[in-house]
């Protein structure tokens, strides 16, 4: 079963009177419990791809459904609610929030979809158990290494159960064994059955994923 | 935990969090302090009006109660017709005068008022007795202080004095029966009372029947602008004050300060949630990424603009919980400076603390917090989230 399928899906950027054209028209499908790795070089379309993927932008013109769901012209209260309940994120520069602890900060997703206190709290300390930090719960984001943080950030995107997970440059701002313990998380998450796909200029990351899809000037070329 | 993140990110910037609080307590305490006195000095002059009961004062023609030396005549046939009236339960005339005693070398001048002690309404017996025989009189306790006086003790008591001759007119020799406080009596002001007929007489032939003022119980409120109608048409040559008139006239003396008060509390207000606008604008630049990521997972732009409206609403309930006290403090302390002002009744509260002046106050800054924080934070919440994450990595 297809969990993401992408349709002549373009992305143009107006930057004065000039019109980038970021993404030209890619179509693919992404099955439920694959890992797929987006690579090509800087400025090809990946993150644009990603953005798509995650309701955080919309189409200029084409069609995005994650799990059946028409994602594009959906009312920013609809795309909002979506992203809550389907998609999970990992950013590059972790972007936690610094002013709450760990298990907090894994506890935000799951309070703003209505969970109970007791009923989060329990998730959040299983998640944070999952990704090795049960012992950090309780620490803020300036008191863990980037690795730990990484990690937090990674157990939030878990934390309302998404149907993919969704990452960009994830090892990004990661030494090189840093990078390789998010790396054997992201091949365990998927191994538990978590759809990932992730945009990565690191080779050993994207080797480490079942599929890759290669890009170039806003074109998929391989994959 | 919208709640604990609002607390939390003021308190990641404790000092700024602290001023900006203590910014906002400070317009709080002035607007508390501008709604106090814009409804303060009316209040306080109702409350010392209705104090003894009176509904309706007389006093000659064109002028408020002791605002001149004007005294209205035939007093004893004044009362009588004020007394015929069914409607009317209690007539009190009062002449006010000056009364001079020489103790040694010096001599005391004091205000005096003639009343009859059984219905006065002028001031309280703090001890001994009122002024009851032809011969006593009362004093407060600035009066017994300058004359050295005690109760029982017999004065030398003149109506009139000249200073370049040393003479005295008027002369007559007072009982001190009571010690009293004058309900409108100013702070420091030197006073006594006792009989109606003894003021007169002391007087001399010009004063034989007069009284400054009269001031009249009816048997229901309802009835007060009727009888001030009934009197006005019944006793010529004078002006009947309601305590509603009084009021209105009080009110235009006080317009001044009523502007005054509106145009600083407004200037407050503003200046509260330009403060708040400020802080919250700086902040939330700040945090313009994490509140993108927020965004981006799944949180509604509704909830951001609550959460950030939250730390604006704190920040603005801190500063008008410490503006009370602050104000209450502020407008006790201007108070007593301006109660002593020469020749108004120390009972005057120019800043009279209300509940609900409090609260309206309070409540104002409340919805200043509130309205300084929707605008950037709705600002912040609707900006593209994958524009805004990408120039945030770059930036």
């Amino acid at each position: 079963m297809n969990v993401v399928e992408a349709k002549d899906l373009a992305r143009d950027y107006e930057f004065g009177a000039e019109r980038v054209h970021a993404l030209r028209g890619v179509t693919f499908e992404i099955s439920e419990g694959d890992y797929v790795a987006i690579v090509g070089p800087s400025g090809c379309g990946k993150s644009t791809l990603l953005n798509l993927l995650g309701a955080i932008d919309q189409p200029t013109h084409g069609s995005v459904s994650i799990r059946g769901n028409p994602v594009a012209g959906m009312s920013d209260r609809k795309t909002t609610e979506f992203r809550l309940r389907n998609i999970g994120f990992v950013f590059q520069r972790f972007y936690l929030m610094p002013t709450l602890t760990a298990r907090e900060n894994v506890e935000l997703p799951m309070s703003e979809a209505g969970l109970g206190k007791a009923e989060r709290g329990d998730r959040a300390r299983e998640l944070l158990k999952y990704v090795k930090l049960g012992h950090r719960e309780k620490h803020r984001p300036s008191e863990l290494s980037g690795g730990e943080q990484q990690r937090v950030a990674i157990a939030r995107a878990l934390a309302n159960k998404p149907a993919i997970l969704l990452a960009d440059e994830p090892t990004g701002e990661l030494d090189a064994r840093t990078g390789a313990e998010i790396i054997a998380l992201f091949g365990q998450l998927n191994t538990d059955g978590t759809t990932i796909i992730v945009v990565t200029h690191d080779e050993e990351l994207a080797n480490a994923a079942r599929r890759k899809i290669h890009m170039r000037d806003g074109l998929i070329v391989d994959g | 935990m919208r709640f604990s993140l609002a607390w939390s990110s003021l308190r990641r910037h404790g000092t700024r969090t602290l001023l900006a609080t203590l910014g906002v307590a400070v317009a709080a305490a002035m607007l508390l302090d501008m709604v106090m006195m814009s409804t303060g000095l009316r209040e306080s002059f109702r409350e010392l009006l209705t104090s003894r009961g009176f509904q309706l004062r007389i006093a000659p023609k064109g002028t408020l109660p002791f605002d001149t030396d004007a005294t209205i005549e035939n007093t004893s046939a004044i009362v009588a017709t004020l007394r015929a009236n069914p409607n009317i339960t209690t007539v009190s005339a009062v002449l006010g005068g000056t009364i001079h005693i020489p103790i040694g070398n010096r001599v005391v001048t004091s205000a005096a008022l003639g009343i009859d002690p059984k219905v006065q309404g002028d001031y309280e017996l703090i001890s001994g007795r009122d002024p009851l025989g032809p011969n006593d009189i009362a004093g407060n306790d600035d009066f017994l202080k300058a004359t050295g006086a005690k109760m029982g003790d017999t004065l030398d008591v003149a109506s009139g004095y000249d200073p370049q001759l040393r003479t005295y007119a008027g002369s007559r020799k007072l009982v001190v029966t009571g010690r009293v406080r004058f309900i409108y009596g100013a702070a420091n002001q030197l006073a006594t009372a006792m009989q109606l007929a003894t003021l007169q007489e002391m007087g001399g032939s010009d004063r034989k029947d007069d009284a400054s003022l009269f001031m009249i119980k009816a048997r229901n409120d309802s009835e007060v602008e009727g009888l001030r109608t009934w009197i006005w048409r019944n006793v010529p040559g004078v002006s009947v004050i309601s305590t509603e008139s009084a009021l209105v006239e009080v009110d235009q003396r006080l317009s001044y300060f009523r502007q005054l008060a509106l145009i600083l509390g407004s200037v407050s207000l503003f200046v509260g949630f330009l403060l708040v606008t400020t802080l919250m604008t700086v902040s939330v630049n700040e945090r313009i990424s994490e509140i993108t990521v927020m965004r981006a997972l799944g949180v509604s732009r509704a909830h951001v603009v609550q959460q950030i409206v939250l730390e604006g609403v704190f920040i603005t309930i801190g500063g008008a919980i410490a503006g009370l006290g602050l104000g209450l403090v502020t407008a006790r302390y201007l108070n007593s400076i301006l109660s002593s002002f020469p020749g108004l009744p120390v009972a005057i509260d120019f800043f009279l603390f209300q509940p609900r002046a409090a609260w309206m106050s309070l409540g104002l800054l409340s919805l200043s917090g509130i309205a300084a924080g929707v605008y950037p934070s709705y600002r912040a919440a609707s900006l593209p989230i994958a524009t805004t994450l990408r120039q945030e990595a770059i930036a």
